[in-house]
C-alpha cells in the first residue's frame, strides 16, 4: 500500500511536467522571441519591445485588429441572442425531437473547419453575398452558437423548476418570469458563453480564409499572411498579444461560471 | 355547515403512462386543514398542481369560491404554493423574495415594505431580510417560503411537503409552529405529506391517496379507529388485520371465527351479516397479552420475541395459524413473556375496527 503510493508519487509529477512542457513550450517560445532585439527565432539578441511598438505603428495591423474586433463583438453578440432564445425553447417548450435539435444546433463544433469554410463560400456565392465582413459576421455568427447555446442549456437543466413555477404562482405572467427569473439566473451561462465565442472568433483562420475579401482582413489572417512571407518577430508579438486577450477571456468565462454554479446550488 | 372554499370535482389527469389521477372528488372548507397523505406516486402532488394551476386536469372542475378556474393560469388563481424545494429566487435576497408576489400584483412600495415586515416578524426571520437564500440554513429558507407565500395573501396555501428536508427535530418544531400559524391567520391549507404521523398531529381532514384515488378522507381520528381499507389500516399506525366469518351479529357486537379461534368486534356502526366473511383490526398499542385465558375470548399464541421499546414491549407473537401479531405492553422487561411462551391475545371489542370498503379482499 505505502509502496504503492510512493510510486504514483515520482511518476505523477515527471509525467504531468512532460505533458505541460510538450503543451506550452512552443508558446512559449513565441511569447519570449516576441521581446527579442534581433529578428531571428531561435537566437537570443537581448530584451527589446521594439517589435511592439513596430506593431503598433503598423496601420495594416491597426486595420486588422479593428476587423478582428468589430467581427468578434457582432458575431458573439448575435450568438448570444440567437444561443440563449434556443436554449431557452429547447428546455422549456415540450418539443417533439428536441434532442435531436439539440445535436443538430451543436454538430457545427465537431465539423471540419475546412468543410465549414467551403460549404459558406459555396453558399454566399450561390446566393449572392458579398464576400468581406458581412460574410464574416454570418459565419462567424454560425460557428460561435453552439458555445452559448451549449453553456446556457445546461445552466437552464440545473436549475429547479420549481423555481420559475413559483414565480408563476406567486401571480407572474410567463413573460414576466423570463425577465425577472430566468434572464438573470442564466446571464452569467450567457456572458460566459459569448466570451467563449470571442476568443473563437478571434483566433478563427480557416473559416475566415474562405469568405472574406482582398480588403477585408483579420489579425489571425494577417499573422497567417505573415508567416508565409517569411515571418517576423512583429507576428510573434502580435500573437502574444492575441494570446494575452484570449487567456483573460476564457478565465473569466471559467470564473463567471464557476462563481454563479455555487450560488444557485448552494440554494438548493 | 361551513362554506366550501375550494371544490375538486371529479379530476382525472394522465400523463400518457396510465391515469394518475382517476376521478378525484374534494371539498375543502373554509380555514380547514386538509393532507392529501399518501405514497410517492399516488398523485397528490399533481392534485396540487392541479389546485394551483401548475397543471391542468384532462377532465374535472376547480371551483374556487364558486368560481370555475380550471381553465386559468397559475398567476390568476388567489392560490399559493409552498414548494418542497422552496424555490427561492436565488439571486434575490429574502426581502426581494418575500416581495416578488406583491411587486408583480402592482402594490405600491410603501404597503408592499410594510406587509414584507410583517410577514418576516410572522415567521422570526426578520433580522435576515438582507440575506441571500445561500446564507440560510434549510429550517429559515423554509420559513422564507411560507413567508413568500403568504405575502399576497392567498385564499388558499398549498403546501407541498413543506417539512421534508428537515431533520426529525425541526420538523416536529415546524409542526406545531406551522398549525400556530395556520390558526392565527385562519388561511385553509391544502397540505402534503408521506408522513401518517404529521398529518394525525396537524390535519383537520386527511385524504388518504393511493393509485390516483381517495381510499379514505376523514378526521384523523375516523381515518385510525376506523379504517375503510386494508390499505388504510396498514399505511396508518402499527396494526394486525385478522380475517375471519362472522358467525354472529347482533347490531352492536359481531363475533368473526377462524382457525385461530373466535373473537369480538364492535359493529354498530358496520352492517353485517352472518357468514360472510369480514376483516379485523386491531391496533398494535390496544392489543393485549395475557398469560391465562381471558373471560369472553382470546386467542392462545407462541411468543417470538419480546422487546424493550422505550417505556413499553414490544411482544411478538405467533397466533395458531401462524399469522405474526404484535402487541404493546405496558410489561416490565423483567415480567415479559419468554420466547416460547404460551399467551393469550385479546382487546376491548370497542376498540377494535371492521375493515369495510373498495380494497376489501385485495
Amino acid at each position: 500500500m505505502a509502496r504503492r503510493k510512493k510510486k504514483r508519487k515520482i511518476f505523477s509529477p515527471i509525467y504531468m511536467t512532460l505533458v505541460l512542457i510538450v503543451l506550452y513550450l512552443p508558446i512559449l517560445m513565441v511569447i519570449i522571441y516576441s521581446f527579442n532585439a534581433g529578428r531571428s527565432i531561435g537566437a537570443w539578441q537581448g530584451f527589446s519591445t521594439n517589435w511592439y511598438t513596430r506593431l503598433f505603428n503598423n496601420a495594416l495591423m491597426g486595420d486588422a485588429l479593428k476587423n478582428s474586433l468589430i467581427l468578434a463583438g457582432l458575431s458573439a453578440g448575435l450568438a448570444g441572442v440567437i444561443g440563449t432564445l434556443g436554449a431557452i425553447g429547447l428546455a422549456h417548450g415540450h418539443i417533439r425531437g428536441g434532442n435531436a435539435i439539440e445535436s443538430l444546433a451543436t454538430l457545427p463544433m465537431m465539423i471540419p473547419e475546412l468543410v465549414l469554410g467551403m460549404a459558406y463560400l459555396a453558399v454566399f456565392t450561390a446566393v449572392g453575398v458579398k464576400l468581406g465582413m458581412t460574410a464574416l459576421v454570418l459565419t462567424h455568427t454560425a460557428f460561435c452558437v453552439p458555445y452559448v447555446f451549449i453553456n446556457v442549456k445546461s445552466r437552464l437543466v440545473g436549475m429547479d423548476p420549481a423555481i420559475e413555477e413559483a414565480a408563476r404562482d406567486l401571480g407572474a405572467s410567463p413573460m414576466r418570469v423570463l425577465r425577472d427569473i430566468t434572464i438573470p439566473l442564466i446571464m452569467p451561462a450567457v456572458i460566459s458563453g459569448m466570451m467563449l465565442a470571442v476568443a473563437m472568433s478571434l483566433d478563427d483562420v480557416v473559416i475566415s480564409f474562405f469568405v472574406t475579401s482582398a480588403e477585408t482582413t483579420t489579425l489571425p489572417l494577417k499573422i497567417y499572411t505573415g508567416l508565409r512571407s517569411g515571418g517576423t518577430p512583429e507576428i510573434n508579438a502580435l500573437s502574444t498579444l492575441m494570446l494575452a486577450l484570449i487567456f483573460v477571456l476564457v478565465g473569466l468565462s471559467q470564473l463567471m461560471r464557476a462563481r454563479s454554479d455555487k450560488k444557485l446550488y448552494s440554494s438548493k | 355547515m361551513q362554506e366550501v372554499l375550494l371544490s375538486l370535482k371529479n379530476i382525472s389527469k394522465n400523463f400518457g403512462e396510465g391515469d394518475v389521477l382517476s376521478g378525484v372528488s374534494l371539498d375543502v372548507h373554509k380555514g380547514e386543514f386538509v393532507t392529501l397523505l399518501g405514497s410517492s406516486g399516488c398523485g397528490k402532488t399533481t392534485t396540487l398542481r392541479i389546485i394551483s394551476g401548475l397543471e391542468t386536469p384532462d377532465s374535472g372542475e376547480v371551483i374556487l369560491n364558486g368560481q370555475d378556474m380550471t381553465d386559468l393560469p397559475p398567476e390568476k388563481r388567489p392560490v399559493n404554493t409552498v414548494f418542497q424545494s422552496y424555490a427561492l429566487f436565488p439571486h434575490m435576497n429574502v426581502e426581494k423574495n418575500v416581495a416578488y408576489g406583491l411587486k408583480v400584483r402592482g402594490m405600491d412600495k410603501k404597503a408592499a415594505a410594510d406587509r414584507v415586515a410583517q410577514m418576516l416578524e410572522l415567521v422570526q426571520m426578520s433580522e435576515y431580510a438582507k440575506r441571500m437564500p445561500s446564507q440560510l440554513s434549510g429550517g429559515q429558507r423554509q420559513r422564507i417560503a411560507i413567508a413568500r407565500a403568504l405575502a399576497p395573501q392567498p385564499q388558499l396555501l398549498l403546501l407541498d411537503e413543506p417539512l421534508g428536508a428537515l431533520d426529525l427535530q425541526l420538523r416536529r418544531q415546524m409542526q406545531i409552529e406551522l398549525k400556530r400559524l395556520q390558526k392565527k391567520l385562519g388561511i385553509t391549507f391544502v397540505y402534503i405529506t408521506h408522513d401518517q404521523e404529521e398529518a394525525i398531529n396537524m390535519s383537520d381532514r386527511i385524504a388518504v391517496m393511493r393509485g390516483g384515488k381517495f381510499e379514505q378522507l376523514g378526521t384523523p381520528e375516523e381515518i385510525y379507529d376506523r379504517p375503510k381499507t386494508r390499505y388504510v389500516a396498514q399505511f396508518i399506525g402499527r396494526s394486525t388485520i385478522l380475517t375471519g366469518r362472522v358467525v354472529l351479529a347482533d347490531g352492536s357486537l359481531a363475533v368473526v371465527e377462524n382457525e385461530n379461534g373466535s373473537f369480538t368486534v364492535d359493529a354498530d356502526y358496520a352492517k353485517m351479516t352472518v357468514g360472510e366473511m369480514c376483516d379485523i383490526c386491531v391496533r398494535t398499542e390496544r392489543m393485549r397479552v395475557s398469560r391465562t385465558p381471558v373471560e369472553g375470548f382470546s386467542l392462545p399464541a407462541t411468543v417470538r420475541e419480546a422487546r424493550y421499546a422505550g417505556g413499553s414491549v414490544m411482544v411478538y407473537v405467533n397466533l395458531a395459524d401462524g399469522t405474526e401479531v404484535a402487541a404493546e405492553c405496558g410489561f416490565r422487561m423483567a415480567d415479559a413473556p419468554k420466547a416460547g411462551d404460551t399467551v393469550y391475545m385479546h382487546w376491548n371489542p370497542a376498540q377494535a375496527a371492521v375493515i369495510g370498503g373498495a380494497s376489501y379482499g385485495a
